[in-house]
C-alpha cells in the first residue's frame, strides 16, 4: 500500500466527491467528506517522512514509463505543499456544517461538499503531477469548482465576483496551455523532468522564451500578484466563509508552488533568472504589491476585504524571498506559504464565526465584540499578531529568513521596505482590533454569544500552530529548507 | 519561411480577435464568445503543431506510413471538454447575474454595487 | 449561430489538418452543445448589448503587445508540417509504432486517451463532473409547483403547431441515440469515443426536450437519476482504477485486468469509455435542464405579474366605473 501513497492522495477525494451524492444528507455527507479530508491528512504526513526518509518517489500511471505516460513525482517539495493543503482543508471543513447552515440552502449542502472534496482533488493534483499538461487538466478541476463555490455566497456580489474569477482564471489558464504547447512544440514531451533534460538544447530559440512568459504571466494570474489582483479581493469577500477561509489558505499557495516548480524544475535556474530579467520584475512586482495592497487593506470598510487585501501583499512577500533567488530567500518563501495558510486559515475562520453570529463582516459591527467574543477576538489578534510578524508567532519565523535572505544577498533596501510593509500591516490589524476592544457595543444590536465549539475547535487549532510553530521552528524550518536545498542541487 | 510559418500567424490573429473580445467588451455573454474563440485558437495551434505533411489520420490502417502526431490530438481533445465545461459554468453565473441584477452589462453591474456599497 | 457556424468551420479545419477525433468533437461540442448553451442563456439574457464600449485602447494595447509576443515566439519555430519538427521525434514515435502491439487498438488517439495518458482523461470526467455541479448548485431550483392545467394544454398547443418537425424528429431520435452508441463502442477503430457518443446522445435528448416540453421530458428521464448516473460514470472510471491498483499494479494499468495484456487493455479502455459516455451525456443533459427549467420559472414569474398587473387594471376599471 505504500507504494500507492502519491496516486491514494488525489484519487481518495477525487472518488469520494461523487460518493457524497449518495449520502444526501447534510450531517451524514459532512462527517463522510471529514474523514476523506483526515484521510488524506495522515497520507501526506505518511509521504514526507518517506520523502524525506528515502528521497523522491515516482509513481507511473497507467504503468506506462515517463515520457509516453504521466507520472507522479513526489519530492520535498510537494510532500510538504500536500501537508499544508490538506491539514488546512481537513482543520477548515471541521467547522463547516455550523458555517452553512446560516449561509446556504439546505438543497445546496450536498453540493457543497461535493465541490470542495473536488477543489482539494484539482489542488492535490497541480502539486503531486510531474507532467506538464496533467498541470492544465487539475488546474481547471480546483479552478471551476473554485468559481461555483465563490458563486454560492448569498450576496449577489459574489456572482460577479466568481464571474470575474472565471474571465480572469481561463484567460489564465489558457495562457498557461499555450505555453505548454509551445514547450511540446519545441521538445516534443510533456513530462516535466524530461522537459528539463530537453530544454537546454532549444532553450536560446525565441520559442522558448516566449512560453516562458506566457506561463509566468498565466500563473501569475492565478497568483493574485499585483497588478493581476483584481478578481480576487470580491471573491473573497462575499464567497461562503469556509470557501474564503479553504480558497486564501491554500488557493494561492498552489499558484506560487507552479512558479516555483516550472522556473527552477524545468527550465532551471540559469535559465529563469539570468536570460530574462525576471528576477527584477517580480522583485519590483512584489514591492509595489505589499505596499500597494496593504495601503488599500488600511481604507476598507469589510474586515474580509482588509484580510483579502492583506493576503495580496502576503502574496508578495512570497514572491520578494522567491526572486532574491537564493536557497535562503525560497526557503524563505516555502516558510511563509506554511506560516501564512495557518494564519489565514485561521482569521477568515474566526470571519466565519462573526458572520454565524451577526450575520455581518462589515467593520463597524465588530463594535464592542472583544467582550462578547472572546475567544474568537482573541483569535483574531493573535493571528494579527502573526500576520504583522511579532515574535513568537509564525509570521515573525518567515519574515526574519526573509530578512536574512535579503541582506544575505546584500539587498539592504528590500530589508527596509519589507520592514516598512509590516508596519502598514500594524496599522490595519489595528482597526479591527480598536472595534473589537476600545468601542462599546453596537447601540440597538442584541447581545451576542460566543462562537459555536465547532468553530472555536479549529480556530484555536490554528492559532494554537501559529503560536507553536513559532516558538519551536525546527519542524518547518528544516523541512522547508531541505526543500529548497534540492531545489538549488545542495545536497544537506 | 513566410509559407513555413503562416498558420500560426492566422491563429495568432484569431487568438487576439478573441482575447480582444473578452477584455474589450461589456456583455457578459458576449465576454464567454471571445473567451470561446480564444481557447478554440489555442487548439488549432496545437493541432497544427502535430500536423505531418502527407501523414494521414493517426487510425492505424495497412498501406500507410506516415500518421500525424496523435498527442496533440488527445490533448486537445481533453481541452475542448474542459473548454465546453468553463462555458457552461460561465454561462450559468451569468444567468443568475441576470436574475439578481437585471441586466449583463459589465458597467451597469458596477455601478449598481457601487451604489449598494455606498449605502452599507 | 455564429457560433455554431464556428464550430464547423473549426471542425473542418481539424479534419484538412487529420484530426478526425478532435474534428468530430469539435462539431458536437462547438457546433452542438455550446450554440444550444449559448442559446438558451440568451433568451433567459435577453439579446440586447449596450452600444457603448469602454477603454478599447487600454484592452487594444494588451492584445497587440500579447499578439507581437506570440508573433515573435512562432519565428523560431519548426515550420508547418515539417516532419523533422522536434514534436514528432520524442514521445509520439512509441505511440505510432508500438501502440498497436501494446494496448491493441487501431486508433492510436483512443489508445493514447485511454491508455497512456488515461489519468488525464480521469482528470477531463472530474473536470465535466465539476460542471454539472457547479451548474446545479448556481441553477438548480426547489422543488416546482405543480403546473396549472390549462397552462399545460396551451403548451402543447403550441407543440402541436410544429407537427412536421415533430414527426421528423420523432423518426429521426432512435436514429441519433443508435449512432450514439455506434460512435460509442467503435471508437477503437475509428474516430469516436465516449466523449462524442455522450454529447450525441445528451444532443438527441436534448432535442426531445425542445420539442415536447421540459416538463415531458423530465418525465422520461428523472433528473435525480441523471445526476446518480453522472456520479456513477465518474465513479467507474475511478474504480476501473483502483481495481488494476487491487491486483497488484499501479493506478489505471489495465494489463492487470485480464491474462493477456492486450486483452486487458481492451476491457479496460471499454470500461473507461463507457464511464466517460456516462458522465458526458448525463451531464450535459442536466446542465440544459437547468437552463431550460431557469428561463421556465422565470417565463413563470412574468406571466404572474401580468397576470396580476391585469387583474390590478380590471380592478382599477371596474372602481372607475363603480365611480362613475
Amino acid at each position: 500500500m505504500l507504494a500507492h501513497l502519491p496516486i491514494l492522495q488525489v484519487v481518495v477525494p477525487l472518488i469520494a466527491a461523487p460518493l457524497c451524492w449518495f449520502l444526501n444528507r447534510s450531517k451524514l455527507v459532512w462527517i463522510f467528506a471529514l474523514i476523506v479530508c483526515a484521510v488524506t491528512c495522515v497520507n501526506s504526513i505518511l509521504l514526507l517522512i518517506e520523502v524525506m526518509k528515502s528521497g523522491t518517489i515516482i509513481y507511473e500511471l497507467g504503468g506506462w514509463e515517463a515520457p509516453w505516460g504521466i507520472e507522479y513525482r513526489i519530492d520535498k517539495l510537494n510532500a510538504f505543499l500536500l501537508l499544508i493543503i490538506s491539514t488546512i482543508g481537513t482543520v477548515v471543513l471541521f467547522a463547516a456544517n455550523t458555517s452553512i447552515q446560516k449561509e446556504l440552502d439546505e438543497d445546496r449542502h450536498t453540493l457543497f461538499y461535493s465541490l470542495y472534496l473536488l477543489s482539494l482533488t484539482g489542488m492535490f493534483g497541480i502539486v503531486a503531477t510531474g507532467d506538464a499538461f496533467n498541470v492544465f487538466v487539475f488546474l481547471e478541476i480546483s479552478s471551476l469548482s473554485a468559481y461555483a463555490l465563490i458563486g454560492l455566497g448569498r450576496d449577489r456580489r459574489a456572482l460577479w465576483a466568481a464571474y470575474q474569477y472565471l474571465i480572469m482564471g481561463t484567460i489564465g489558464a489558457t495562457f498557461i496551455l499555450i505555453g505548454i504547447g509551445m514547450l511540446y512544440q519545441m521538445t516534443g514531451t510533456l513530462n516535466m523532468s524530461d522537459l528539463a533534460t530537453r530544454l537546454v538544447d532549444v532553450g536560446h530559440t525565441r520559442t522558448v522564451f516566449v512560453a516562458f512568459a506566457f506561463l509566468i504571466v498565466g500563473i501569475c494570474l492565478k497568483l493574485a500578484l499585483f497588478p493581476l489582483h483584481l478578481w480576487l479581493p470580491n471573491a473573497y469577500a462575499y464567497a461562503p466563509s469556509i470557501v474564503t477561509a479553504f480558497l486564501a489558505a491554500t488557493a494561492t499557495k498552489v499558484a506560487v508552488y507552479l512558479l516555483i516548480r516550472f522556473t527552477f524544475t524545468v527550465f532551471g535556474i540559469s535559465f529563469s533568472f539570468t536570460s530574462l530579467p525576471l528576477q527584477s520584475i517580480l522583485m519590483v512586482l512584489g514591492l509595489v504589491g505589499v505596499f500597494a495592497a496593504s495601503i488599500t487593506a488600511i481604507y476598507q470598510q469589510n474586515v474580509k476585504h482588509i484580510l483579502a487585501y492583506s493576503s495580496i501583499a502576503q502574496v508578495g512577500y512570497m514572491i520578494i524571498g522567491y526572486s532574491i533567488n537564493t536557497s535562503t530567500g525560497v526557503m524563505a518563501t516555502l516558510l511563509h506559504l506554511f506560516n501564512h495558510a495557518l494564519m489565514k486559515g485561521g482569521l477568515f475562520l474566526a470571519l466565519g464565526a462573526v458572520m454565524y453570529r451577526i450575520g455581518s463582516v462589515q467593520l463597524k459591527q465588530f463594535q464592542g465584540l472583544g467582550r462578547e467574543m472572546p475567544l474568537t477576538m482573541s483569535a483574531i489578534v493573535i493571528g494579527g499578531l502573526s500576520l504583522i510578524g511579532v515574535p513568537l508567532t509564525v509570521g515573525f519565523v518567515s519574515k526574519w529568513y526573509l530578512l536574512v535572505a535579503s541582506v544575505e544577498a546584500g539587498m539592504w533596501p528590500v530589508a527596509v521596505l519589507i520592514l516598512l510593509g509590516s508596519l502598514l500591516a500594524i496599522v490595519y490589524i489595528w482597526r479591527i482590533v480598536e472595534m473589537a476592544y476600545f468601542k462599546p457595543p453596537l447601540p440597538g444590536r442584541e447581545a451576542v454569544k460566543e462562537a459555536p465549539w465547532t468553530f472555536l475547535v479549529p480556530i484555536w487549532i490554528l492559532v494554537f500552530a501559529n503560536i507553536y510553530f513559532g516558538i519551536d521552528t525546527r519542524l518547518s524550518v528544516q523541512v522547508a529548507q531541505a526543500a529548497s536545498q534540492s531545489l538549488f542541487g545542495i545536497n544537506p | 519561411m513566410f509559407l513555413g510559418l503562416y498558420n500560426y500567424w492566422i491563429v495568432v490573429l484569431l487568438m487576439m480577435i478573441g482575447f480582444y473580445i473578452v477584455i474589450a467588451h461589456g456583455n457578459l455573454v458576449k465576454k464567454l464568445v471571445g473567451l470561446t474563440i480564444f481557447q478554440t485558437s489555442v487548439f488549432i495551434f496545437y493541432i497544427t503543431v502535430g500536423m505531418v505533411e502527407r501523414g494521414s489520420a493517426p487510425i492505424i490502417a495497412e498501406g500507410i506510413s506516415d500518421y500525424s502526431n496523435p498527442l496533440p490530438h488527445v490533448l486537445i481533445l481533453t481541452a475542448i471538454v474542459v473548454g465546453i465545461a468553463t462555458t457552461a459554468l460561465g454561462l450559468a453565473l451569468v444567468i443568475r447575474i441576470k436574475e439578481a441584477y437585471g441586466c449583463v452589462e459589465e458597467d451597469e453591474i458596477q455601478k449598481q454595487d457601487q451604489l449598494s456599497e455606498d449605502e452599507s | 449561430m455564429l457560433t455554431g457556424i464556428y464550430g464547423l468551420l473549426s471542425a473542418c479545419f481539424f479534419v484538412v489538418l487529420d484530426a478526425v477525433d478532435v474534428a468530430f468533437t469539435e462539431a458536437s461540442v462547438g457546433a452542438g452543445i455550446s450554440g444550444l448553451l449559448m442559446l438558451a442563456a440568451i433568451t433567459i439574457t435577453g439579446r440586447k448589448e449596450a452600444p457603448k464600449r469602454h477603454k478599447p485602447f487600454l484592452a487594444l494595447f494588451v492584445v497587440l503587445v500579447t499578439g507581437s509576443m506570440l508573433i515573435y515566439g512562432t519565428l523560431d519555430m519548426p515550420y508547418f508540417g515539417d516532419p523533422e519538427a522536434p514534436v514528432h521525434q520524442h514521445v509520439a514515435p512509441r505511440y505510432i509504432h508500438d501502440s498497436m502491439e501494446e494496448v491493441g487498438v487501431p486508433n492510436i488517439v483512443t489508445s493514447v486517451l485511454g491508455s497512456y495518458r488515461a489519468f488525464d482523461t480521469l482528470g477531463e470526467v472530474a473536470v465535466i463532473f465539476t460542471a454539472g455541479i457547479g451548474v446545479l448548485s448556481l441553477l438548480s431550483l426547489p422543488r416546482r409547483r405543480k403546473k396549472i392545467k390549462s397552462e399545460e394544454a396551451t403548451e402543447e398547443q403550441m407543440h402541436e403547431r410544429h407537427m412536421v418537425v415533430r414527426i421528423v424528429s420523432k423518426a429521426l431520435i432512435p436514429f441519433i441515440l443508435l449512432f450514439a452508441l455506434y460512435v460509442q463502442f467503435h471508437g477503437d477503430f475509428g474516430p469516436g469515443g465516449g466523449f462524442q457518443a455522450g454529447v450525441i446522445f445528451a444532443a438527441a435528448i436534448i432535442l426531445y426536450t425542445m420539442l415536447f416540453g421540459l416538463d415531458t421530458a423530465k418525465k422520461v428521464f428523472n433528473p435525480a437519476l441523471i445526476q446518480l448516473l453522472a456520479a456513477v460514470g465518474l465513479l467507474l472510471y475511478a474504480c476501473v482504477g483502483v481495481v488494476s491498483m487491487l491486483n497488484g499494479a499501479n493506478f489505471l494499468d489495465y494489463n492487470v485486468l485480464a491474462d493477456d495484456p492486450v486483452s486487458g487493455q481492451h476491457i479496460g479502455i471499454l470500461l473507461i469509455e463507457l464511464g466517460v459516455g456516462i458522465t458526458v451525456a448525463s451531464v450535459m443533459l442536466s446542465i440544459f435542464f437547468n437552463f431550460d427549467g431557469r428561463r421556465q420559472a422565470q417565463a413563470e414569474i412574468q406571466a404572474e405579474k401580468q397576470q396580476s398587473e391585469q387583474e390590478q387594471k380590471l380592478k382599477g376599471e371596474q372602481d372607475v366605473s363603480r365611480t362613475l
